[in-house]
């Protein structure tokens, strides 16, 4: 049985002028994320996109599974093409619904016709479809006002299309018609959620981590490359950035006070990330932080932090509980990778008693005396770059 | 003298390259997977690819397969663990009456244990009714556990209507199959079986003994049996098994399930044909069984008698099922096989190394039997 999917545009069907640019990333993002599952024809009319596999052997479970997770799509819909006769229609409905109505207790058929010289008409369509499937399934019963499966056959200019209703897409507008930003990523629960979050808004990401070998292994790095394939489902094909640390690290805990280590280290790392980022054309960084959850994240200790970057720092989880973006990295499937038990490098060295107040005058002196920016030149050309995707 | 292995759902031989990649894991990489050190880094990326092409070749996720020592661990740990984890919900656990004895025994320890356990008898055709099994669903049922196809008759059961009935009038119904003799014998994916928990085994596809791995859904509880280290979260405590593991994943990707169908079904048509012309024959196996499975009886015969009188011409089978040898079948006698037939019940199963020829060896071994062995 043939299929397709249809896909209903969200936010992007208000914009003006630039309507043309979001639907073309759009179209563009469809098929990357289909990478790898076969040939597909993209193609987009009257505010609905076609995607049309090209051989029937493709896993259309898998097709819908990963436009399930494109931003900008509102609700999309899984239908078996039919051709323009009622023989067709009621040869494959039945089939084709099977699963959709297996779990239902009740059903209504809806009709669109746009093709008007189709010979019967929406009513008759209705009618029709409906008593082969309570011949088909007795265990059904129709209900128009609310039923459990709503059963649509639609007849356009090409073809008719038969399915069970639309399926909720991820909402949002599409990747890359937000600019480009870099994610700093340690492995914990919150930067993948930071990241969806921001892959919603349309931002492309590039992903910063700090490795201190020895302190961190290369299973700390290689969960980390797992996290960001889990968020590449949603945001596209990722540039990992491996910055070594392990010296900088080691300089603060011998130069500055513990109780400014957690602080100090953070300031590093917004100058080395915002460096890296202009590199690769980001304006902006975004974190997991969210105020109040550990002390490197009070008011205080955040202006602290911010001072040191260069650019806009976006914290999308700053308002939120802990509870809520649990919810959120259960949702994108981060949240068993994230609890895996590996140092990573904002674990090492902590202080028993990290400054929850600190003063950005005292903090300044402290790191200057500490003479940490010769490093920093040098942590920023041994990078390893990293590309990742969904699956390879 | 040419030996004719046709003992196939009993166990396979192992494939070369998955021979060849178990001897890998245990020489090469052999480290601990939850080492920390690179080398048991090395071990885990291998133990995760198996579970990947695990879940690929079941259409599940790889969050949901969940490897154990086999078919009949996973059966204990998927019918006791359930039952254990839904007790508070209901007392009632639905089964048939032609199980695997890794299945049959356990459900005979939850009676003892309490539990209401309901037998469901095959029907005229051989196989479970799926309206038997649903109309034994009400709102205290915790558990349904039907075999996918039966391993001595090779009876195939409707699953998915099974399952879709089940959960249809109790959605809180667990539902579990044991698919030991269906997997690589027939498309399988769990999201159109409809099924809960589902038990494969990598000896009978040409993996070593010794693993199986269970598929729990996300969101469905299983109570682990054993207790120790942080395995398989939880479930299945213990240094895992990888050099079977990546043994069994290497079977899997070697299967070919159209293509071996059809040489089941070639084979097991032109053995049919041949030995229902034989005075005394009876086929057992109901029409639309697995193509793998014929199970016959020759009037008179007792099965041991047969099977060695086979093995001296180098034919192997099996009386009823290996499992449970000597005692007699309750699988067949769960299908009300009178017990002279019962009592000289042949098994041949068939794997993609079988041909004509070995049928030939069996055909004329039957035929000598007839002729020369003493009847009762």
């Amino acid at each position: 049985m043939k299929e397709i999917v249809l896909i209903k545009l969200g936010e992007i069907a208000l914009k003006g002028l630039n309507r043309f640019s979001f639907e073309d990333a759009l179209k563009k993002n469809i098929k990357s994320t289909l990478y790898g599952l076969g040939y597909f024809k993209v193609s987009i009319a009257q505010s609905t996109i076609y995607v049309t596999p090209k051989s029937d052997d493709i896993d259309m479970d898998e097709v819908c599974d990963r436009i399930s997770r494109v931003f900008g799509i509102v609700s999309f819909c899984r239908a078996c093409v039919c051709d323009k006769d009622m023989e067709d229609i009621f040869e494959k409905a039945p089939d084709y619904l099977e699963d959709a109505l297996t779990f239902a207790k009740t059903f209504k058929v809806e009709a669109k016709r746009s093709d008007k010289k189709f010979p019967l008409k929406s009513p008759e369509i209705c009618r029709e479809v409906g008593g082969l499937l309570l011949e088909k399934f007795p265990h059904l019963t129709v209900d128009v006002h609310n039923p459990d499966v709503k059963v649509i056959v639609e007849v356009r200019d090409f073809g008719a299309y038969i399915h069970a209703g639309s399926l909720k897409g991820a909402g949002g507008i599409p990747v890359g018609t937000g600019g480009n930003a870099a994610i700093l990523i340690s492995g914990g629960i919150d930067s993948p959620v930071a990241a969806y979050m921001m892959a919603k808004r349309g931002v492309s990401l590039t992903a910063i981590h700090f490795a201190s070998p020895p302190y961190t292994s290369e299973r700390a790095e290689d969960k980390v490359q797992r996290l960001l394939k889990k968020v590449c489902r949603y945001a596209g094909p990722i540039t990992m950035v491996t910055v070594p640390f392990t010296k900088i690290q080691e300089k603060i805990k011998d130069e500055c006070e513990e109780e400014l280590f957690t602080i100090i280290m953070r300031r590093m790392m917004m100058k080395i990330s915002s460096i890296i980022a202009e590199k690769y054309d980001c304006s902006a960084l975004i974190t997991g932080e969210s105020l109040g959850q550990v002390a490197s994240q009070t008011i205080s200790a955040i202006a602290c932090t911010d001072d040191a970057a260069d650019m806009p720092v976006f914290r999308p989880l700053i308002g939120m509980d802990k509870e809520e973006i649990v919810q959120i990295s259960r949702k994108i499937d981060t949240f068993d990778i994230s609890i895996e038990p590996f140092e990573d490098c904002c674990t090492v060295f902590t202080p028993k008693h990290p400054r929850t107040k600190p003063v950005l005058r005292f903090v300044r002196y402290a790191e200057e005396d500490a003479h940490l920016y010769d490093l920093i030149d040098e942590a920023v050309e041994n990078v390893k770059i990293t590309e990742l995707r969904q699956s390879d | 003298m040419k030996e004719h292995y046709l003992d196939n759902s009993a166990t396979t031989q192992v494939s070369e390259a998955a021979a060849q990649k178990a001897f890998e894991l245990m020489r090469t990489k052999f480290a601990n997977p939850s080492s920390l050190h690179s080398m048991g880094f090395e071990a885990s990326k291998e133990l995760e690819s198996a579970r990947e092409i695990t879940a690929k070749a079941i259409g599940a996720d790889v969050s949901e397969v969940y490897f154990t020592s086999g078919g009949t661990e996973a059966n204990n740990l998927a019918i006791q663990g359930a039952a254990d984890a839904y007790r508070r919900t209901g007392n009632k656990i639905i089964t048939s009456a032609f199980e695997h004895s890794s299945i049959h025994e356990t459900m005979l320890y939850l009676q003892k244990q309490g539990f209401e356990v309901i037998f469901i008898q095959p029907d005229s055709t051989g196989c479970i009714s799926a309206k038997d099994v649903i109309d034994a669903v009400d709102d205290k049922t915790i558990l349904v556990s039907i075999m996918h196809t039966n391993n001595e008759t090779g009876a195939i059961n409707p699953i998915r209507e099974i399952a879709t009935g089940a959960k249809r009038k109790n959605p809180k119904v667990i539902v579990h199959t044991d698919s030991v003799q269906a997997f690589g014998k027939t498309e399988i994916k769990v999201s159109k079986l409809f099924v809960d928990l589902l038990t494969i085994s990598s000896h009978k596809i040409h993996g070593p003994k010794g693993v199986g791995a269970l598929y729990i859904k996300k969101g469905v509880r299983v109570l682990p049996r054993t207790f120790g280290g942080k395995q398989e979260k939880k479930i299945r405590p213990g240094t895992e098994a990888l050099p079977l593991i990546g043994a069994f994943s290497v079977a899997i990707s070697e299967l070919d399930v159209q293509k071996n169908t059809e040489i089941a079904r070639e084979l097991k048509t032109y053995l049919a044909e041949k030995l229902s012309s034989m005075d005394g024959v009876t086929i057992i196996s109901p029409e639309n069984s697995s193509p793998f499975i014929l199970n016959f009886s020759v009037s008179g015969i007792r099965s041991e008698t047969m099977l060695h009188h086979l093995a001296a011409r180098g034919v192997y089978v099996s009386s009823g099922s290996a499992c449970s040898k000597g005692a007699k079948s309750h699988v067949l006698s769960a299908l009300g096989i009178e017990d002279n037939i019962a009592d000289s019940a042949i098994r041949v199963s068939f794997c993609k190394h079988n041909t004509t020829d070995d049928c030939d060896a069996l055909i004329e071994g039957i035929r000598e039997g007839i002729e020369n062995l003493a009847r009762r």
